[in-house]
């Protein structure tokens, strides 16, 4: 395979027009966290996007950050923390679930988080890593030079293809410039924790909170733990935990009403500051699954009021280590045994019984045979399966960028 | 304004397309009369008018899909408009096209508490959403100053905004799926009650697309839990730098008030004139700043907000003390369009977005160029956001004021993007600001936008003559220029 590694704007496009011209397709990568995520590719050509990283400006009053696409996460925290900002949207490392050396794993890139619309739990409360995602400059599978959106928080000029970006995993261009929303960290943190609930007496009670004026920001359940990821986080009994950040007068006044609003009926007590922020991070980078060996896991978005009893319609058909983010919208499983990785149990659980039920499921780990046999995406119906094609091809119309990636044959 | 050249063919058969129509939406739905099209001739940009050909109302998906079908098949075009309230003539008709209204689709179709979001049909008000579910604690958050006549379709369109968006975001951060109508009939499910999409996000770019990619047939809202509290402090400046100063310090500390608004002398002075609320008339700059949430989180940030306009040299700082006084202080501020419209026979209203640090600078060079045009203008302003909304005051009976109003207003435009910001913040493109578009981007960047118009629209038959400044066929932008079996370039760092 050859590796091209632009330098600048001008070598990214002259890297592309040359494989449109020799039509070699190419794999795009910046700091490589994520290639395990999608389908499996072996093309003959890999555009390494690394050196086009560092931040090229930064105004925390204007909350907004353009950088380099392949800037690591990692500075930009190192800024934003500087100036008491943060990406809102909590992009997580998967390096501890895929099992990467840290040298690997963390190296996750601006970028690249963008590309794969990675969020963590405040997710419900401050939108996707798609919500931040302001504006950015590349190159399309045409060779061209083009960009869109802006370097100002609020713009409506033209389509919106930052939201076209956001999730297409480099399929449609390769981003060399990305300008993002950046907002102030919380003054204070705390968690409220509620112990020995079973999912789905746990989910109700999540999304009470959330209907509460007590702006939470995470919501998470672990039922009584199967992995030791879950075992080091909640200890050895199942538990709903719920997150509140803001101005230190506010996060203690909100805590202590959530506690009597929803403590009643079970164990209840809180985290402070510090343990707050490490369990929050750990269920941004789904650490209860970590370590799982050859278990297969799947992200699964559904409705918040349907996620436990998805959860558990899982596990009764397959051998299953699952969790809840986003107050039942998201369930995070880990599944193994299962000749198919669990695809038709878990998709046709998304349908419900009545066959009626919205959501989608994504293969986020899997052997690469797994993830060549089995739609890694949701599959969609005919008329969005060509809609879809249609935008890959205005934008790629040979197939040059990541083509297979996320739906085998584009 | 130049709009794309009506074809003759097509109007000369119009009566056979009304015939059409009438067999797809039978009864009322279908306008032909002179006197009843004339309701049509124009949106909220009241400059441009044009009766369109026919109009038709459908009431279900089926009919949408039918009159988009034929449209297609007879290479018509269609004009799709909710309320009409769009400020950039996004639902401005076309003389050989067909207006497809959506006022039928008014049904609230379901409010799900549990999941914190209601189905709605795309013809309901952006405010009769919020009055649905408020009594249940909740609100639908996007608020356009249009909210009581907008309809949610219409925001899906524009991508909306309002003044809390700084905090709670625009429409597209709001909605969580669609129904629409493609050109050639197709109807597709987009999202539902979960986040994020399967595969490309297809709901975020129909989002403010203007009505040029599809007709939205149903959408699904978040909703929100009310604040307990919300308070209102009312800062008045000496300069407008301070003001500019104090907006960057609020944002600095931390803070991200759920709105916050600045008022020039100008708007000020209109405003108190029209709604009496007390506002310091000895002013350069106001500010309206609230804040909600618990009310021990408010009254902390109200004494933090107060503290950093002392130290930028604010001479009032009002604080409201009840819900009665916190709506006055805001009264004004939404009163500013028509406060302005009492002091000027007409206004013309701008809509860029700007760094706010370049706030002060864009102000001054506005004074010069108002000078230069010798037409007065008023300033709102989203600050929080970097929003601008300069009223042009002019009268539309004086010769030539028309044209020097909107020259005046292209060259607002024109200095927002040279300060590194953005044509439009919340109104749209439309036709209003097609013709400036190449400011902003070159044509490499309007192709690659059009090219994904004809993924979803190849006759180019949907809303055709908004956003774009030039209409190109799409076998035209889709060809491709490489340099097949051969190595162009040599210099290419390999490894």
């Amino acid at each position: 395979m050859s590796r091209f590694a632009p330098a600048g704007l001008d070598e990214l496009r002259d890297a592309i027009g040359e494989a449109l011209a020799v039509e070699e397709p190419l794999e795009v990568v910046a700091g490589g966290s994520k290639r395990g995520l999608g389908r499996p590719l072996q093309l003959p050509r890999m555009l390494d996007l690394s050196r086009l990283a560092g931040i090229r400006d930064y105004q925390p009053s204007e909350l907004v950050l353009s950088a380099g696409a392949a800037t690591p996460i990692e500075d930009i925290d190192a800024a934003l923390t500087d100036a008491g900002q943060m990406l809102a949207f909590e992009p997580p490392d998967l390096g501890a679930l895929f099992d990467l050396p840290a040298s690997v794993g963390g190296r996750r890139t601006l970028g690249g988080v963008l590309a794969c619309n990675l969020s963590g739990p405040r997710r419900i409360k401050s939108g996707a890593a798609r919500d931040h995602f302001l504006g950015f400059r590349g190159v399309s599978g045409r060779g061209e030079v083009f960009k869109a959106g802006g370097k100002v928080v609020k713009n409506v000029t033209g389509y919106d293809l930052c939201k076209l970006m956001a999730g297409s995993f480099g399929t449609l261009a390769a981003l060399e410039e990305v300008t993002v929303k950046v907002l102030p960290q919380p003054e204070a943190i705390s968690t409220v924790m509620l112990w020995g609930l079973d999912a789905l007496a746990a989910v109700p009670i999540l999304n009470r909170a959330l209907a509460s004026p007590h702006e939470v920001s995470g919501a998470v359940y672990l039922p009584a733990p199967s992995t030791a990821g879950l075992m080091s986080l909640s200890g050895s009994s199942a538990v709903a935990a719920l997150r509140i950040e803001g101005p230190n007068p506010s996060v203690t006044f909100r805590r202590e009403r959530l506690l009597a609003e929803l403590g009643s009926g079970c164990e209840a007590g809180s985290l402070d500051d510090e343990a707050s922020i490490s369990f929050w991070r750990a269920v941004r980078d789904v650490l209860p699954l970590a370590g799982s060996g050859d278990r297969v896991i799947w992200r699964v978005s559904v409705a918040p009021s349907r996620g436990g009893e998805l959860g558990e319609a899982i596990a009764r058909r397959l051998d299953t280590s699952w969790y809840l983010d986003w107050a039942g919208g998201v369930v995070w499983a880990a599944i193994a045994g299962a000749e198919d990785g669990g695809a038709a149990v878990i998709r046709d659980a998304i349908r419900g019984a009545d066959g009626r039920g919205t959501g989608h499921a994504t293969l986020i780990k899997g052997s690469p045979e797994l993830r060549r046999s089995v739609p890694v995406f949701e599959p969609q119906p005919p008329p969005l399966t060509a809609l879809v094609r249609r935008i890959k091809e205005s934008f790629d119309p040979r197939r040059i960028l990541n083509p297979g990636r996320m739906v085998d044959g584009f | 304004m130049r709009m794309p050249a009506p074809d003759a063919t097509v109007i000369e058969r119009r009566a056979d397309i009304v015939e059409a129509l009438r067999g797809i939406v039978p009864g009322e739905g279908v306008i032909v009369s002179e006197a009843e099209r004339r309701v049509y001739e124009s949106d909220g940009l009241t400059a441009y008018r044009q009766l369109p050909l026919v109009v038709v109302l459908p009431s279900t998906v089926e009919q949408v899909a039918a009159v988009l079908r034929y449209c297609k098949e007879i290479g018509t075009k269609v004009v799709p408009r909710g309320a009409g309230t769009s400020l950039s003539g996004g639902a401005l008709p076309l003389a050989d096209g067909v207006l497809l209204g959506m006022a039928k689709f008014s049904r609230i179709l379901e409010i799900d508490y549990e999941n914190r979001c209601a189905v709605v049909q795309p013809g309901v008000t952006n405010l009769a959403i919020s009055k649905a579910v408020e009594h249940a604690g909740f609100y639908y958050a996007p608020d356009p100053s249009s909210q009581i006549a907008c309809t949610i379709g219409g925001n899906v369109a524009e991508n909306s905004g309002g003044v809390h968006c700084l905090k709670y975001g625009l429409t597209t951060n709001n909605i969580l799926g669609i129904e629409m109508v493609l050109m050639n009939g197709e109807i597709i499910r987009l999202g539902g009650k979960h986040l994020d999409a399967e595969n490309y996000d297809v709901l975020g770019v129909m989002t403010g697309s203007e009505g040029l990619l599809g007709v939205v047939t149903e959408v699904t809202v978040r909703i929100l839990p009310r604040p307990t509290t919300a308070r209102a402090l009312l800062v008045g400046f000496p300069t407008t730098e301070d003001a500019a100063n104090c907006v960057a310090a609020v944002i600095g500390a931390g803070i991200i008030p759920a709105g916050m608004e600045m008022m020039d002398r100008p708007a000020i002075h209109a405003a108190e004139a029209f709604v009496k609320v007390g506002y310091p008339l000895n002013v350069e700059a106001l500010l309206i700043v609230e804040l909600d949430g618990a009310p021990a989180e408010v009254d902390h940030l109200i004494e933090k907000v107060e503290a950093i306009a002392r130290h930028h040299n604010a001479t009032t700082i009002q604080p409201s003390r009840d819900e009665t006084e916190r709506l006055a202080f805001w009264s004004g501020r939404k009163a500013a369009f028509p406060a302005v419209g009492r002091i000027s026979p007409d206004y013309y209203c701008m809509d860029g977005t700007i760094p706010r640090a370049r706030l002060a600078e864009v102000l001054t060079r506005m004074r010069t160029m108002s000078e230069q045009y010798r037409l007065a203008v008023a300033n709102v302003f989203h600050a929080g956001d970097g929003n601008l909304h300069p009223l042009i005051l002019y009268d539309a009976n004086k010769p030539g004021e028309v044209e020097r109003a909107e020259a005046f207003g292209a060259d607002i435009l024109k200095l927002c993007v040279e300060v590194g910001g953005v044509l439009t913040g919340e109104h749209g493109v439309g036709v209003e600001k097609r013709d400036l578009m190449g400011t902003m981007f070159d044509d490499c960047d309007l192709a690659h936008q059009q090219r994904l118009k004809c993924a979803f629209d190849p006759d180019g038959l949907l809303n055709p003559g908004k956003v774009f400044p030039q209409l190109h066929r799409c076998a035209e932008l889709g060809r491709i220029h490489v340099h097949a079996g051969r190595l162009p370039f040599p210099d290419l760092p390999r490894f």
